[in-house]
This record gives structure tokens, C-alpha cells and sequence, in this order.
């Protein structure tokens, strides 16, 4: 029996903030009339007046070492240890457990109980981090009790430069309680280290980056994909080009966790968006080792190498997602990784058929690069719904609209040859007499997202690493619940 | 409060000082007054064995010996120097 309790009699924890706990306050004044009785009171140590031996448990202690689940509960001990009990009123089985004193004359014979205050949400895992074993292997770093401990993540390198939130124990179980996956279950090897990260590394950072204990599914499901070999994330964090990991989402997931797939998708204020980015930069970071500065050799960088991650809006049943579209079955949910550099802005306010449109999205996404260089990355079309309502008005569904815009983005290779309008960036002189698409098969890859007004659609260049198709590309990959 | 390592565990958990640099060469340490009686003696003595090795070295003074020094002193000995001594002298 925990500290306080006794060896032999009854115990009754019970809360005042409990209608049935209340209900059988004269039952515990006529146990207590009897014989050995002692009650355990979670939220007042006044409550239940008229018994001699009430325990303040405020702190939740000896709720949590007994394991109530509800209250009332009605405990017979014996030797030092519990015999059996009995949860919420039920005038038989008190009675049975606790003899005629229990019998609580007047009172209905059955009344269900409340929840234990011990069990509330969050509770049981700040109970279990003070009170428990935790189970958690990861070793502990003491923190100064006149130290800032975000200020003392920030001195041990955890931080990608902007504030974490510290990764106590009771945050990390929270977090866990998230997936059903064992904390010791290694996830994969995380580049440049190759260092091996367990679901309980993978959820020390997500507490730092920020996130919600459900959105754990998906940070793995996203880790996982960034760790398909054909993604190759080790090259795109030594690369001095500007990309970084790019994470898009489908399915009911991205509804369940509010993820934002309208107004402002690319941009900040959205949670789940924010951290879920953020969590899979500090496991490379924290777990992998890769370092700006170290491994990570970016020439610029891109600000979304903090976080980028949103979701694509399938609010139009007639539009395909990008998951199905890239083989995962509808009603699944599921994530994009993509090499994506930053966001470029793309303006058409006066394109009114899917032919104009088609055309002058095909001289925005020739930019991507260079104006001279195909296959030099793939890229990410994200279609506003006011530019998508142009295609389906015209009756152009995806596949229609992504097989216009490969026809419209071939060109004659001699004009964009090395030395072609007096640039000499461009293609080997040797392509002069094909004609050449700009993308790979494949590697157009449209998501439609953003507010409902506004004539604007968004490019975000890829990694020129996929110019070597068989061993680098953007992976799908089911986000398992 | 205690923390759980978000890291791969490679490092030891205390974070290591850095390595003195293999030679002065080139170098220019920063030579610390904190306010308290005699350190300037002391550092007029460093500053004639640093002179003497051919090696720069540059002043400096915190207001009083009571308290941690400014921001604006330890930025400008991060900017103007490589290594630091700070006289604990009484």
C-alpha cells in the first residue's frame, strides 16, 4: 500500500467534485462509524466531512500508485495489500465488500462513478514522469535550477535556431501516447550519421519542435518517407543548392490534426503545419547530425529548411490528390517528400481559358533552375482554386492538366543551348537538334492549396539530385495510424 | 528540471571546452580586468611577456567586480580577439 494507507480495513478514494462521491458521503461516515476506514481525497481534503482518517491527495500520489480509474472506488485491504474493490455505487457489492454499514439507506441501489482526477488528460503521464518508471532510455540532462532550460537546449546545439520546448519526461509520454509504435522501435538511420533513431527519439523532437501528441503518426510517417533511399536525404542536406524537405500531406489526416491546406498554406500560423516540418529538421539535426555549417553546405539555404510542410485542400470531389495520383488509394492518408527550394510566386489575372493559362504557367515554370537548364530539378505546381476553377470550367482534370503542361513545356533545345541569347549557362551543345521537355516524366508534381481568392498559383523548384531518376525522386508513402 | 538527450548520445554530456589552439601565432588575447584590487599588475606583467613573444594583446575593464560583465564588453572581446586571460587577482 502506498505512504499513508493502512494495512488493514478500507480505503475509499473518492473527489468532491464527484455527484456519486457526494451521494454516498453518509455511507463513508457510517463506514468510517464501524470501523477502519480511510478515504482518499483527490481535489479537497475537507471532503467527505464526519470521517476521522482523510488523506489530501491533491497531489495525486496514492490515486496514481493505486491505479484508480474512476471514483468512487471502495478498496478492501488486508496484510498490507489490496483484496479487491469496487468502482462507482453499488449498494451490493459495497455491501459485500464492506458489510451492512455500507448499506446507504435511501440512496438509489446504483449510480455510476467519475473519472478519476488522476487519469484526466496529460495527468497520468506528468504522474508517471514524477511518480513511475517511465521506461523512457534516452539519458537525462540535468538543467540548473536557476537555468533557463530552453535557454540550456539553445547552448547544446538542440535548437535550429529558434526556441524548443524543453523535453521533459511528462511531455515525451504525452507525446508517445500518440502512436501505438513501442518507443524502442528503431525507425531507420538518420544521415549524415546514420545514426539509429527509436519512436522515442523521434518524439523527444517533436516535443521540441512543438508538436500535438496526434500529429506523432504523422512525423513518422514523414520520417519514414524521408528515409526511402530513393529520396536520398543525405545528399539534399550536404547540397550547396537551396532545397530542403518539403512535406505534403493527404488524406483524412490532415482534417483530423487541423492541418491548413487554404488561406495562407504556405505560410506561417497553422500548428501542425509549422511543427511537423520543423520535427523532421531537428531528428536530422539532433538525431542525424546534420549541421549547417557541417555537413549541411548550403550555398543560401531557404527559410523553409525551419518548416515546410501543408496540406493539399481536397475539398472538390473532382479533383485527383496528389497521393492518388501518385498511387496510394483514396481515403488514405498519406505524405509527399519533396526537394523543395523556395516558394516562387506566380501572377496570371488575365488567362480565362486552360489554353491561356496552360501557356503562361508553362513560362513560369520554365524558370525553374534556370531559363536554360531542363531536368535541372523537378517542381511542385501549387494551383490556387481560383486558377483551378479556370481548368475545371474548361472540363480539364488533373492528368488533362498536367499533360498540357508537359506538351507546353517542351522547347527547341538550340535556344537554350550553352552560349544561346549570349548566356552561357544551358544545355550540352549536343542536344541542339531535339526538342527537349523541361521536366522528367513524372516530375511535375501539382497540389491544389490556398484561399479562394486570388489569381495566383505558387512554383517551388526541386533539387537538380533528380537528374538521376532511377536513384533520386520524391517519394509517397502511406502515413499508417 | 531534467531534460531527456534529443541526440544521437555521441557526445559527451557535459559540453567540452574548446581546445587550445595549437600556437599564438597571429593571435590576439584579450587581457581581462575585473574590477578587482591588483589585477592591473598582473596584467601589466602578462602584457610584457605577451609583447616580449611577439604576440598582440588588447585591454579590458569590467565596470565592477560585482557583477557579470556587459554585453558590449564580451561582444567586442569576441569581436577583437581569439583567446582571453581574466585576472582573478586580490
Amino acid at each position: 500500500m502506498p505512504d499513508g494507507l493502512p494495512n488493514d480495513g478500507l480505503v475509499i478514494v473518492a473527489k468532491r467534485d464527484c455527484p456519486t462521491c457526494v451521494l454516498v458521503e453518509p455511507v463513508m461516515q457510517s463506514l468510517d462509524r464501524a470501523g477502519a476506514l480511510t478515504v482518499v481525497s483527490q481535489d479537497d481534503p475537507t471532503f467527505p466531512s464526519g470521517v476521522r482518517s482523510v488523506i489530501d491527495d491533491q497531489a495525486l500520489e496514492r490515486s496514481f500508485r493505486l491505479n484508480i480509474e474512476a471514483v468512487p472506488t471502495l478498496i478492501r485491504v488486508k496484510d498490507g495489500r489490496e483484496v479487491e474493490r469496487t468502482v462507482g455505487w453499488d449498494r451490493k457489492e459495497w455491501m459485500r465488500l464492506a458489510g451492512a454499514a455500507a448499506e446507504g439507506k435511501g440512496l438509489p441501489d446504483w449510480q455510476p462513478g467519475c473519472g478519476s482526477k488522476s487519469v484526466e488528460p496529460g495527468v497520468h503521464e506528468a504522474l508517471l514522469a514524477r511518480y513511475g518508471e517511465t521506461g523512457l532510455k534516452s539519458r537525462q540532462i540535468d538543467v540548473g535550477n536557476w537555468d533557463d532550460p530552453i535557454e540550456a537546449c539553445f547552448e547544446r546545439g538542440w535548437s535550429d535556431g529558434l526556441p524548443v520546448v524543453p523535453p521533459t519526461d511528462e511531455r515525451i509520454l504525452r507525446m508517445l501516447g500518440g502512436t501505438d509504435r513501442k518507443p524502442d522501435e528503431i525507425v531507420g538511420n538518420i544521415p549524415p550519421n546514420l545514426a539509429p533513431c527509436t519512436v522515442e527519439k523521434v518524439a523527444i523532437n517533436a516535443v521540441m519542435a512543438g508538436c500535438k501528441p496526434e500529429y506523432m503518426p504523422v512525423v513518422l510517417g514523414v520520417l519514414e518517407a524521408a528515409l526511402d533511399p530513393l529520396f536520398v536525404l543525405h545528399g539534399l542536406l550536404c547540397t550547396t543548392h537551396f532545397s530542403g524537405p518539403l512535406v505534403i500531406i493527404n488524406g483524412p489526416v490532415a482534417r483530423q490534426i487541423g492541418m491548413n491546406s487554404g488561406v495562407n498554406a504556405l505560410g506561417q500560423g497553422n500548428r501542425a503545419n509549422a511543427t511537423i516540418g520543423r520535427a523532421l529538421q531537428l531528428i536530422v539535426r539532433n538525431v542525424g547530425g546534420g549541421i549547417p555549417g557541417a555537413i549541411d553546405r548550403a550555398t543560401l539555404g531557404n527559410p523553409g529548411k525551419y518548416t515546410f510542410c501543408f496540406a493539399e485542400d481536397e475539398s472538390d470531389p473532382d479533383w485527383e490528390p496528389l497521393a492518388q495520383r501518385r498511387g496510394i488509394a483514396a481515403g488514405k492518408s498519406a505524405v509527399t517528400l519533396f526537394h523543395g527550394e523556395g516558394v516562387h510566386g506566380f501572377i496570371d489575372q488575365k488567362s480565362r481559358t486552360p489554353e491561356e493559362l496552360t501557356r503562361s504557367l508553362a513560362l513560369g515554370l520554365f524558370g525553374v533552375g534556370h531559363p536554360k537548364l531542363c531536368f535541372a530539378g523537378d517542381a511542385v505546381l501549387v494551383l490556387s482554386p481560383e486558377h483551378h476553377k479556370i481548368f475545371k470550367d474548361g472540363g480539364w482534370n488533373r492528368r488533362r492538366i498536367e499533360d498540357e503542361l508537359y506538351k507546353a513545356l517542351k522547347r527547341p533545345a538550340r535556344d537554350l543551348v550553352q552560349g544561346a541569347q549570349g548566356v552561357p549557362e544551358g544545355l550540352p551543345a549536343k542536344l541542339a537538334d531535339h526538342v527537349i521537355d523541361k521536366f522528367a516524366p513524372g516530375g511535375l508534381l501539382i497540389v491544389r492549396a490556398g484561399g479562394p481568392a486570388g489569381l495566383f498559383s505558387a512554383i517551388i523548384g526541386g533539387w537538380p539530385g533528380t537528374i538521376v531518376r532511377d536513384e533520386c525522386q520524391s517519394v509517397t508513402k502511406e502515413i499508417k495510424p | 528540471m531534467k531534460m531527456r538527450d534529443p541526440t544521437a548520445e555521441t557526445s559527451p554530456t557535459r559540453r567540452a571546452r574548446l581546445a587550445p589552439p595549437p600556437s599564438l601565432d597571429g593571435k590576439v588575447v584579450a587581457l581581462m580586468d575585473i574590477g578587482k584590487s591588483r589585477g592591473v599588475e598582473f596584467l601589466d606583467r602578462l602584457e610584457g611577456h605577451f609583447k616580449n613573444a611577439g604576440i598582440a594583446t588588447r585591454r579590458y575593464r569590467k565596470p565592477t567586480n560585482t557583477k557579470v560583465a556587459p554585453l558590449a564588453v564580451m561582444q567586442q572581446i569576441a569581436a577583437e580577439a581569439q583567446l582571453a586571460v581574466i585576472a582573478l587577482s586580490d
